[in-house]
């Protein structure tokens, strides 16, 4: 193997990644305000399905995306409305909207199986693409990619540096404390879940107008749990989400290299290998072992590394928020 | 700012949480509100804090209406509420609890924040560190943090609910100077709402008194603790008289027992408790004697050490093997660990009692449950859910599903935020125990209590077990000492 061929490896893994990371970060968002959104694999079919069609028909990949963003966000918001207002399971709701965006997408996209439609065309960022190895790595790709690094950077800024970000981690943290400090938790949650849910709608489109070109029944089947999964593993943050799922697209590519070295082994050893590791670092991460070194630590950068290493739910993920109930009695 | 409050009214339901209430409250005082549980304290309070809306009456402040619809709001026009449980948001840093819902730009700015932050608090001798997790800080520091951020967003009027609870007795003189130069260098106006006389005696200028929802009567501080339980109770609870059922035989033992806790190692406990001996145990939150009453449950192992039980080695056993031998274990947290939220008191009771046969028979538990309800005086029916009760019927519920007889009672706190009367009865149960032979091993943060109802006393101290004092011949002052972890 040779350094061109790393770096296209390289390069591939980061382009394949970005549609994770995209609703990776919308998940993270909305789940940092208090609501889950289980729905994430249907909704993601679902909005790859439309989105393809959409782009099709009008011929404009813009077009696509937010068509795509429209489904998840009307997904996001079945599921806002069921918990906040009506107070059913949020869990529940979004394991149904996930079959049945899963059906959906195959009976309304049967006609659209298997043709050519739009693709986001290659946009590579003059002088920063010539940079060694990190310009073909970040900057040789699209729109869609550049789109995903500033998400990202803007969500983590969004989230611990401005008095918005206070609040939606409030909405997701202790919404009662929020409350009394005059934020209207459940419009906060309402909001957040509808951006985060168009996010991953965004991602849906990501693969079949980009990543992975076109449709056919069960287009991301299982990416949508993955990214659930990657949630959790980036402890709520979109920084670390990003990365989550960078490695799992580098655990993919390591797949298929050593696929590719082992010839005679099966494929289903090889694509075991990025739960594997996935698990393991779940493990160890969200154990009592990080305490005991971040113990071993000088004090002053306890601080620091506890944060850097927390994989804690926020605290009131995934429950209801009732105003005059709250505070007890 | 004065307050005052004209004929407020709140119901909920039938229940007369606010019967007509008015009160003047004058800037520059520091007001105790008394009143046992269901008095309609914290209805009123909340009301005040914009917690709930009154369903009729006026709030003046400085003899203006106001009306508040959230707490913000309240709070926007002066008065602020520190919760018992303070509100803020644990996985943050003490400087964005600080902003949260403050700082209204985009970009927060925290190093003017930080150093306001700090500033503040020296004025207050209070020192926290801006940068420091909420959920690293002690209950009493993040009252401070509540404290301060209340002040910072103008709080004229302060209203404290049980702010004692959970606090170290440093933190609690830190915290009431506190409260007393705010009030007469800065002439807030301040109210207490307090289960604990002698705190209210200490810190107050006037004392409120509400019952059944009506305000009953106003005292100024000093006064007589007779005179304050007289108007909060119309009577005065009996003093138990202190009979000792003690017998010769020693039915705990435990020598030089270690065993360790997340954040704790004890070691070196020699303690015997004798069959009939009420045993009561003294120190701050998280000094070593939850651990104990632990140990002694079965719940964690000592890692040297012996624990005997009525002659038997027990050091090894699980809980299960010692709640087979008779040991019983009333954790504190009388939801989270002591009784299942959801599951109804008949449900309750047929878990407790293991019958024969693989479906329950409902109708023989619902007759053993009224029978359990009519004897422990259970306000509720055998159908009511648990959570729906009352912390004191809770308790009591808690008691009527002990098995009996019992060897070993370990308990946590048997009477935290009850009402006087509610506690006497609790205590009367403790006894009519005892008297069958039982021994009791608990801890509390009572003083007054466990004076009043041990026989003998030991403090913890940062995981070190005090010498053990005799009730009768100590004092709540000696008992101060021991805590502390003087000799």
């Amino acid at each position: 193997m040779n350094d061109s061929e790393l770096v296209r490896i390289l390069s591939s893994i980061v382009l394949q990644s970005t549609p994770l990371a995209i609703a990776v970060c919308g998940e993270t968002i909305t789940e940092r305000a208090g609501v889950v959104n289980l729905s994430l694999d249907g909704t993601m079919l679902l909005s790859a399905m439309v989105g393809f069609v959409a782009g099709l028909l009008s011929k404009s990949v813009w077009v696509g995306f937010l068509a795509a963003a429209g489904v998840g966000a009307l997904f996001a918001f079945i599921i806002a409305f069921g918990s906040i207002r009506l107070r059913k399971d949020q869990f529940a709701v979004g394991f149904v909207l996930t079959l049945l965006g899963d059906e959906l997408s195959a009976f309304l996209g049967q006609n659209y199986t298997r043709i050519p439609g739009q693709k986001v065309s290659h946009l590579g960022i003059p002088l920063l693409k010539d940079i060694p190895i990190l310009g073909p790595m970040f900057f040789d790709h699209d729109l869609v990619v550049y789109f995903t690094f500033i998400l990202v950077g803007v969500t983590w800024w969004w989230m611990f540096r401005t008095q918005h970000g206070l609040r939606l981690r409030s909405a997701g943290e202790r919404p009662e404390a929020g409350f009394v400090r005059g934020i209207n938790v459940n419009r906060l949650r309402y909001i957040y879940t509808l951006v985060g849910g168009s996010l991953v709608g965004i991602a849906g489109a990501a693969y079949s107008l980009d990543i992975k070109l076109g449709w056919s029944e069960g287009h991301t089947r299982g990416l949508g749990w993955i990214a659930l999964a990657i949630v959790i593993f980036g402890g709520w943050s979109p920084i670390r989400g990003a990365f989550g799922a960078l490695l799992f697209g580098a655990s993919k590519a390591l797949a298929a290299a050593l696929q590719r070295r082992f010839p005679e082994e099966s494929v289903v050893v090889f694509n075991a290998t990025p739960w594997v590791l996935m698990i393991a670092v779940l493990l160890l991460v969200g154990s009592d072992a990080t305490d005991r070194l971040i113990a071993l630590v000088p004090r002053r950068f306890q601080s620091r590394l506890r944060q850097l290493l927390r994989v804690r739910p926020p605290g009131a993920l995934g429950t209801l928020f009732i105003p005059g109930e709250a505070g007890g009695e | 700012m004065k307050v005052a409050l004209r004929d407020i009214r709140k119901y909920f339901g039938q229940v007369k949480a606010n019967d007509g209430i008015s009160l003047v409250l004058e800037s520059g005082q520091i007001y105790g509100l008394l009143g046992e549980n269901g008095a309609g304290k914290s209805t009123l309070m909340k009301i005040l804090s914009g917690y709930h809306q009154p369903d009729s009456g006026q709030i003046e402040l400085d003899d203006k209406d106001v009306k508040f619809s959230s707490p913000a709001e309240a709070l926007a026009n002066g008065v602020g509420m520190i919760y018992q449980d303070p509100l803020d948001v644990p996985s943050m840093r003490a400087v964005e609890n600080y902003l949260l819902g403050r700082d209204l730009r985009i970009n927060l700015a925290y190093s003017a924040a930080t150093s306001e932050m700090i500033e503040n608090a020296s004025q207050l001798g209070f020192k926290i560190d801006p940068q420091a997790f909420i959920d690293t800080l002690s209950i009493g520091e993040r009252q401070q943090l509540e404290l301060l951020r209340l002040l910072a967003l103008g709080a004229e009027v302060l209203i404290l609910d049980e702010p004692t609870t959970g606090i170290s007795a440093e933190q609690k003189e830190g915290l009431f100077a506190s409260i007393r130069k705010l009030a007469k260098e800065s002439g807030k106006t301040v109210i207490l709402v307090s289960h604990k006389l002698s705190e209210v005696q200490e810190l107050c200028d006037h004392v409120l008194v509400l019952c059944k929802g009506k305000f009953v009567g106003e005292v100024d501080i000093p006064c007589s603790t007779e005179r304050l339980v007289q108007m909060m109770f119309k009577e005065i609870p009996p003093r138990s008289s202190r009979v000792s059922y003690l017998r010769e035989k020693n039915l705990l033992e435990l020598s030089q027992v270690e065993f360790e806790g997340e954040r704790l190692a004890v070691t070196g406990i020699n303690l015997t408790v004798r069959a009939g001996e009420v045993f009561g145990l003294a120190g701050l939150e998280g000094s070593g004697q939850k651990l104990l009453l632990q140990a002694c449950a079965g719940l964690i192992q000592p890692k040297r050490g012996k624990i005997i039980l009525d002659g038997e080695d027990v050091t090894r056993f699980s809980y299960h093997q010692m709640r087979a031998a008779s040991v019983a274990y009333l954790p504190a947290g009388r939801l989270e660990e002591g009784l299942v939220a959801g599951l109804s008191l008949i449900e309750h009771v047929a878990l407790a009692r293991p019958q024969k046969g693989f479906v329950v028979d409902w109708n023989y538990f619902e007759r053993i449950t009224q029978s359990q309800i009519d004897k422990y005086q259970i306000v509720g029916r055998p159908e009511t859910l648990v959570h729906e009760l009352s912390g004191g019927n809770q308790q009591r519920a808690l008691f009527a599903l002990l098995r009996s007889p019992l060897k070993l009672l370990l308990l946590e706190h048997p009477t935290r935020g009850l009402d006087v009367l509610s506690a006497q009865w609790i205590w009367q149960l403790l006894l009519n125990r005892v008297e069958e032979g039982s021994s009791i091993l608990y801890y509390s943060a009572d003083l007054d209590e466990l004076v009043e109802r041990s026989d003998r006393i030991a403090a913890f101290s940062g995981g070190v077990m005090s010498r053990i004092v005799t009730a009768t011949e100590t004092t709540a002052d000696e008992l101060g000492h021991l805590i502390g972890g003087e000799e």
